[in-house]
């Protein structure tokens, strides 16, 4: 890949961050949401019990990670929906640089914002009680980006196929919404019966979930390097597809 | 030597909506190209596909001596635009969007820097290089639009309606930046526009479309002189008995009904005011309004496509482009 398009990609980059931090509401919306979900959920529940020492915020912590990842990566995908309206889209789309290039700078300036985000709610997490295995952020940041590189290129997909953003709140509600609750964010999977057992098996977020949890506070339901291969497959083929939507599509 | 060259370029949208029939045009270096032809005619599509955002379904096109298809990057290097409807990012200063651009075309820092500057220079908007530009006026925006499409140097600048919506002062002045850099940096000029002054003010040469086809090429002078005559515009009580006294005349060219009056065509028209008056007056018909035109632009479009651009209008070119937008999907 020559200069031109490294140049390229970290300028998509950049915009990407300055425009969030000059959107004071975004930042102050995407971090009291999960807030009220650790708060809330982990108080409330704050009953449960689970083998060894595990409290339910410990449980719940790595699944709002996921979620506030997601959500995040998501919109900044999606985010592409604004740039037509306003008509930025076609000042990128006419540059020389290749689609490739274009899905990678709005895919790693998303996910560098989802991965900020993500370490917050941790930092939030940790503050209300969880109780984190420091040694395993490093490798958790990890997850946190292919996560993030997943939850992006959906976005980028899903608006190249919508014209607004009536659209999206229905995407939102009819494949976010359950990825998220079939994930293993919220409850085990171990104990629910088996035919939901097999469709949050088909989830790719309950890997995410899976290796986050396993990392975070040391308690895996599934093998970890499944996880992995799984959250690494899913990132790359929709990150593929998102480079081979972008290439062919005339969306101006 | 032609910048641009086009041959049978076509684009038919859902295989069914033909947007551009069959163009053929050449434009040569250095060169003001006017494009002119009412809202849905096309012209946004040309430029879409001369600057390679979509695909021709036929034909073709080189820019810069490439084919849009084939080396759409040596096409976009080669050529700045200035879209219809602002591409700017608001939420970053002018200055930001400018360097976002230089990046993305691979300037080096060194060039970045200077160009930026020279640019905003142009445009004279130097003192609010830092401002953020969702607060700039609509005339500051095309201002920097236009400075962004000339940071890369190219040789081809495609202009479609850059003086939509603009107040009158602004428009001249941005009519005035136009043809400044068309004769200071020799930059060949691709404008589209259904403004007529526009177009005549501008082109050295001008294309007129109508619903995807070319109807006629010509330099502005030539192409009123193909419509020739001078228009006596009467308004009177009885048109048709008007109309028929007048056509038996051997200096009246022609005489049309057209928005409630008469256009009589004739040659020299300051002296055939009177005699007009006095035929009227001979068979007992009140003038209410009599006004004479010298035949431009418009007439030379209604001439052409049987229509006037303004009554083609906008209600009838929207529907168009939002029923072809949706169906784009």
């Amino acid at each position: 890949m020559s200069s031109a398009n490294f140049q390229a990609i970290y300028v998509l980059w950049l915009r990407q961050i300055k425009r969030f931090f000059r959107a004071r509401s975004r930042l102050v919306a995407n971090l009291v949401q999960p807030f009220f979900f650790l708060m809330f959920f982990g108080f409330g529940f704050g009953f449960i019990r689970f083998e060894g020492s595990l409290n339910y915020i410990d449980f719940l912590a790595p699944g709002i990670i996921t979620m506030s990842v997601v959500f995040s990566s998501m919109f900044a995908g999606v985010s592409v929906i604004w740039d037509r309206q306003f008509g930025f889209l076609k000042e990128v789309l006419v540059a020389p640089v290749s689609r490739l290039t274009i899905v990678i700078g709005q895919t790693l300036g998303g996910s560098t914002l989802a991965i900020v985000q993500g370490l917050t709610v941790l930092g939030i997490s940790m503050l209300l009680g969880a109780k984190i295995n420091l040694w395993g952020i490093i490798p958790a940041l990890i997850f946190m980006a292919l996560i993030a590189f997943f939850a992006v290129s959906m976005g980028l997909i899903i608006a190249s196929r919508l014209e607004d953003f009536q659209g999206f709140q229905l995407i939102m509600n009819l494949l976010i919404f359950p990825l998220i609750f079939l994930s293993s964010a919220f409850f085990p999977i171990e104990t629910v019966p088996d035919v939901m057992k097999i469709v949050m098996l088909c989830d790719p977020l309950t890997y995410a979930v899976d290796g986050l949890r396993g990392l975070l506070i040391g308690s895996f339901a599934l093998p970890m390097y499944l996880d992995f291969i799984v959250v690494v497959t899913f990132s790359a083929a929709l990150m593929l597809i998102g480079a081979f939507v972008y290439s062919r599509c005339e969306c101006v | 030597m032609a910048a641009i060259i086009a041959k049978g370029l076509t684009k038919i949208y859902d295989n069914t909506i033909v947007a551009v029939d069959h163009v053929d045009l050449e434009v040569k270096e250095g060169e003001i190209f006017g494009f002119l032809g009412p809202n849905g005619a096309g012209k946004t599509t040309i430029i879409r596909m001369l600057s390679t955002l979509i695909k021709p379904t036929e034909g073709y096109a080189h820019v810069c001596d490439h084919d849009v298809v084939r080396e759409p990057d040596e096409v976009r290097r080669c050529i700045g635009i200035v879209f219809q409807d602002p591409a700017l990012d608001d939420q970053l200063t002018g200055k930001e969007n400018l360097d976002f651009h230089a990046r993305i075309y691979g300037l080096s820092r060194n060039e970045r820097e200077k160009r930026i500057m020279e640019v905003l220079k142009l445009v004279r908007l130097e003192d609010k290089a830092d401002e953020l530009v969702k607060n700039y006026s609509g005339g500051m925006r095309r201002r920097l639009e236009i400075a962004r499409g000339l940071m890369h140097y190219p040789k081809a600048l495609f202009l479609d309606e850059p003086t939509l919506g603009l107040d009158v002062q602004t428009r001249r002045a941005i009519w005035d930046y136009i043809l400044n850099l068309n004769k200071s940096k020799g930059i060949t000029i691709f404008l589209t526009t259904h403004y007529m002054e526009e177009a005549e003010y501008l082109s050295d040469r001008i294309a007129i479309i109508d619903q995807g086809r070319i109807v006629v090429t010509d330099t502005p002078a030539h192409l009123r002189s193909l419509v020739g005559t001078d228009v006596i515009t009467v308004g009177c009580n009885d048109h048709q008995r008007l109309k028929t006294e007048l056509e038996k005349k051997d200096w009246v060219e022609k005489v049309s009904p057209h928005n409630g009056s008469l256009e009589v065509y004739v040659k020299g028209g300051e002296g055939k005011i009177a005699a007009v008056v006095k035929i009227a007056e001979d068979i007992d018909v009140n003038i209410e309004s009599i006004n004479l035109r010298r035949p431009n632009l418009e007439d030379v479009y209604l001439h052409y496509t049987g229509r006037s651009i303004r009554e083609e209008g906008n209600a009838d070119g929207r529907m168009k482009m939002m029923a072809r937008r949706r169906m784009r999907r």
